[in-house]
């Protein structure tokens, strides 16, 4: 008796259509029928109420993106260029915080950003004011670099560590300043690493409804607060959460083809 | 120059570990205060430990972790090597699909889990709770297993496994002689990942879990919610302790095998 | 050698093992002693029906809702309930009646005990979402005082155990708000003068409640034109609120980090004993009185466990030892006896029966268009809205960038090829 290998995936295909690819489809059937199970554009519509809390999720985790990727790149970079036995260590040191959970990390926050937290009171015995910060959208935007600033080191340093010393000196020999060096050899040649440190920010952080919850004081809602409150907080409505994910699914497709285009590698991710 | 960035690095450190150092210098104050250290104790370790809804959802987060970890592994590395001896096209859509709780935000897997959950549960006897936790972690571990084995096949000769079927082996000896050691680091590294993953997951579980079986991050967030105790500090302080410990003997291990093996490569 | 190490191990471990049982032992037994002195029910048969059948029931109760132990010299309820009976306590907590409400409405959970407020009750019973309960097996319902009997919400009282009663305030600063204690009232929650120090309630129902008093409307009102006024109202308090919490609203407040806060009084009373600046007012002008009662869900699979622990926290010793620790005021007759002379004199706790009369309203549940209307506009007030067109133009461009893009791709492969 003989046995194809391909067989062995057979569990798995049954988990992956049940666990998977069910409930994905059956947010496209909640968004899209009414209680009783008649069709519906209704709820999907109605998520044009809430278009300025898709405008500011985008604008501040575009924001929070982008501050990640200028911290992050210099960062890896150095990593990258350090001797090999001691690259190891650093990447660890680097990455320790983000094995804490992330509900602890952003509690952290909570203490040090609030009127009277550590940093108004280090502020005070300098004679300055308390500054607001706590639920503000700069603490929210905060929360988010500090807990996916990780996500962006790590693919960065992963494609930067590839790059061979020699083309640095190719390229000085050529005539380039550093400059020049880091635009037209460094980026070029570290694009898949930006796309995919930019995804792995991006998504978690438009998505969070526990960063805006415990920095930004519940005012300031994101689309993952307005999920949640359809379906477990103060506006019980699963039709309309539905409606809402199968949006953010479309945003973030969006934003990973956009991404692919600047990916050299032609590979999976549609 | 050089200096300048070393000077980068560091506050980039800084900036990383502050918040962690203050949750455990405050994990040690007498008073209730998170800004103002008052004096020294250890109380708040003490009621820690005798805090029985953290303890028995520490106890719930260690269960989940380990059987959702061990039964993706299983799943997920047949699935690897199934899909791996697929024709391109499936394979091209299983891998879509099979990326979908990773690149999809995790409030949405959530979302769509507890959706498919409370279907079932209005039309059988399915209730949340340990179950369905135990499901949505499997079903999110699954994709980081298959991740980390697929590319241990590149330098396996895929007519191996049926060659030693012809020479007489059994289906389940050739498998066991032939392709597992290939693919074995593959294997280890995605069992470690999806049980970080399960260890530490707060989102999906949030959405599936139901009347029982809190896990530990779903306790830490409804204290957080509520009067805060400093026991959430020294929780913290605890956790990073384990952490430390985790990743220095795990560098030691690798160290050692690095050394033994004496060749580098990543 | 290699056995002596084994050897040398397994007694470390046991020894380490010793002192760790050792200590959890000693505890044991301190507890016990104080239950002993403490804890005394009428019918000690009655709770140890279900000894040594392995049940345990699930508890789903609002945060700092029940004494807990945490403090010296506390009971706690729910440890001295599994030790009486034998029952184990699974106790979870939700923050408001409408996250409870969503997490009974989702189905597939089974909570066999909740604590939902007065207009949740009505709400509940109308969509079959809880059970009548045996009053045969809550003998300790003749502690109820027949104020908190046959209201509104469970006319026949069959359906819920009131567990607290109280009101609706202001915390404020009085260190900082010079504003003469009698003089508050709701409009300075929409003074300019504090700015971001201001904390609001994160739930509907409150919030719009506070609006409605401003606007002279009922608590209870049903006009679609009042309700959208009250959004207004709220959306106008909006520049001035720091944050829309719930129970963070005790360390925020114990901490400073804000002066002014709307909350239940019991646990005004609570966030007081951490921060002597503060102080608790009612205002003269009214407010909402609830009731929050014990219910069994029609999804509970132990309903008789579950009528045993409502039972139990009707016991006088028990509603005491909660009373004491959450502050809330009580309707249980035995444990309002054992209350302080203090504390049943406080206006706060118990105001004068004139005030509660002219002066109070209990919500009730409304109509599912004004609930439905409320919702929307309580999103709608922590969002803004936006053009209703937005997102079916936004979806298209989606669309457009993928289908561009793919095209592109397209083109450029086959510019590959040749």
């Amino acid at each position: 008796m003989k046995m194809k290998l391909k067989y062995f995936s057979a569990p798995y295909l049954v988990w992956m259509i049940v666990f998977i690819l069910v409930p994905l489809l059956m947010i496209g059937y909640f968004a899209l029928t009414t209680d009783s199970g008649s069709f519906t554009l209704k709820h999907v519509s109605d998520v044009g109420q809430y278009a300025n809390i898709f405008v500011r999720s985008i604008w501040l985790s575009l924001i929070a993106t982008a501050i990640c990727l200028v911290v992050a790149y210099p960062v890896a970079f150095m990593l990258s260029r350090m001797e090999k036995h001691r690259q190891g260590t650093m990447l660890m040191i680097v990455m320790l915080p983000m094995w804490m959970n992330f509900l602890l990390r952003t509690y952290a926050w909570m203490t040090l950003l609030g009127n009277n937290g550590i940093i108004n009171h280090l502020l005070g015995t300098i004679g300055l004011g308390p500054v607001k910060m706590i639920n503000t959208s700069g603490a929210v935007v905060l929360g988010m670099v500090y807990n996916y600033l990780p996500f962006m080191i790590l693919p960065l340093y992963s494609v930067m560590v590839k790059i061979d010393k020699s083309m640095f000196e190719a390229a000085s020999d050529l005539g380039c300043s550093s400059a020049e060096t880091l635009w037209r050899v460094v980026i070029p040649l570290s694009m898949p690493g930006i796309t995919s440190g930019i995804t792995m920010v991006f998504v978690p952080a438009i998505s969070t409804f526990i960063i805006s919850r415990m920095l930004g004081g519940g005012s300031n809602l994101l689309i993952g607060d307005l999920i949640e409150m359809q379906f477990l907080g103060n506006a019980y409505n699963p039709h309309l959460g539905a409606a809402i994910s199968l949006v953010l699914m479309v945003i973030i497709l969006v934003i990973m083809t956009v991404m692919n285009q600047f990916d050299p590698d032609d590979q999976v991710l549609m | 120059m050089k200096k300048l960035g070393k000077i980068y690095l560091a506050l980039v450190l800084l900036f990383l570990y502050v918040p962690i150092f203050v949750l455990i210098v405050f994990s040690f104050n007498e008073s209730k205060s998170s800004s103002v250290f008052s004096g020294f104790t250890l109380d708040w370790y003490k009621r820690l430990f005798h805090n029985r809804i953290i303890i028995s959802s520490l106890v719930n987060t260690m269960i989940i972790a380990v059987i959702a970890s061990i039964v993706s592994t299983v799943l997920g590395t047949f699935a690897a090597i199934g899909i791996n001896s697929m024709r391109k096209v499936p394979r091209a859509v299983v891998m879509n699909v099979t990326n979908m709780p990773i690149i999809n935000p995790e409030i949405v897997t959530g979302v769509s889990l507890m959706l498919l959950f409370s279907f079932f549960a209005a039309r059988m006897t399915l209730e949340f709770g340990f179950v369905t936790l135990l499901i949505a972690h499997i079903t999110f571990d699954v994709p980081y297993v298959i991740l980390n084995v697929m590319p241990k096949f590149n330098q396996m000769d895929p007519h191996l496994y049926e060659a030693a079927q012809d020479l007489g082996c059994s289906p389940f000896k050739a498998f066991r002689k032939v392709v597992l050691p290939e693919i074995m680091p593959g294997v280890v590294s995605g069992f470690l990942m999806a049980f970080t993953y399960s260890l530490d997951d707060f989102v999906i579980s949030y959405f599936t879990t139901g009347s029982t079986s809190q896990t530990l991050p779903i306790t830490i967030y409804s204290m957080t919610r509520r009067k805060v105790s400093p026991e959430i500090n020294a929780l913290s302080t605890l956790i990073f302790i384990a952490v430390v410990l985790v990743l220095i003997v795990k560098n030691g291990i690798q160290n050692r095998a690095f050394k033994r093996s004496g060749m580098g490569g990543n | 050698m290699m056995k002596r190490r084994i050897f040398t191990l397994v007694s470390v471990l046991a020894l380490s093992m010793g002192l760790f049982s050792g200590c959890a032992f000693s505890d044991d037994t301190e507890e016990e002693e104080g239950e002993s002195q403490s804890l005394t029910v009428e019918d000690r048969d009655y709770y140890t029906r279900f000894k040594g059948d392995g049940i345990s029931i699930n508890v789903y109760n609002w945060g700092e809702y029940i004494s807990t132990g945490a403090d010296e010299g506390t009971l706690d309820v729910n440890a001295e309930f599994e030790k009486l009976t034998g029952i184990k306590v699974n106790y979870t907590n939700y923050a408001t009646n409408e996250e409870l409400y969503a997490k009974l409405k989702g189905g597939g959970t089974s909570y066999d005990v909740i604590i939902p407020s007065d207009y949740m009750i009505s709400k509940m019973i109308k969509e079959d979402l809880i059970q009548p309960l045996d009053m045969d097996n809550i003998p300790n319902y003749k502690y109820i005082m027949d104020n908190y009997r046959g209201l509104a919400y469970d006319p026949d009282n069959r359906y819920s155990v009131p567990y607290t009663w109280g009101t609706v305030g202001i915390i404020y600063n009085a260190e900082q708000i010079d504003t003469p204690k009698e003089e508050i009232d709701w409009d300075i929650l929409w003074d300019e003068k504090y700015k971001d120090q201001i904390l609001m309630f994160d739930n509907p129902r409150d919030a719009f409640a506070i609006a409605e008093l401003l606007l002279g409307y009922s608590l209870n009102t049903e006009d679609p034109d009042e309700l959208k006024a009250a959004a207004e109202k709220l959306k106008e308090q909006k520049q001035y609120v720091q944050a829309y919490v719930m129970d963070e609203v005790f360390d925020k407040m114990a901490a400073g980090e804000a002066l002014l806060a709307p909350y239940y009084a019991g646990d005004a009373l609570t966030i007081l004993e951490d921060n002597e600046d503060l102080d608790f007012v009612i205002p003269k002008s009214g407010t909402n009185l609830f009731v929050d009662a014990m219910c069994i869900p029609s999804s509970a699979k132990q309903k008789e466990a579950a009528e045993m622990y409502i039972n139990f926290m009707c016991e006088p010793d028990i509603a005491y030892a909660n009373i004491d620790y959450i502050c809330y005021s009580t309707p249980n007759s035995a444990a309002y006896e054992m209350l302080d002379e203090e504390v049943r004199e406080d206006p706060v706790s118990y105001p004068d029966s004139e005030f509660i009369a002219n002066k109070t309203t209990v919500f009730v549940n409304l109509s599912d268009e004004a609930n439905d209307q409320m919702k929307e506009l309580w999103t709608e007030m922590k969002s803004e809205t936006a053009n209703k067109w937005f997102v079916p133009i936004f979806l298209v461009v989606c669309v457009g960038i993928i289908a561009f893009v793919l095209i592109r791709r397209h083109l450029k492969k086959k510019k590959d090829i040749f």
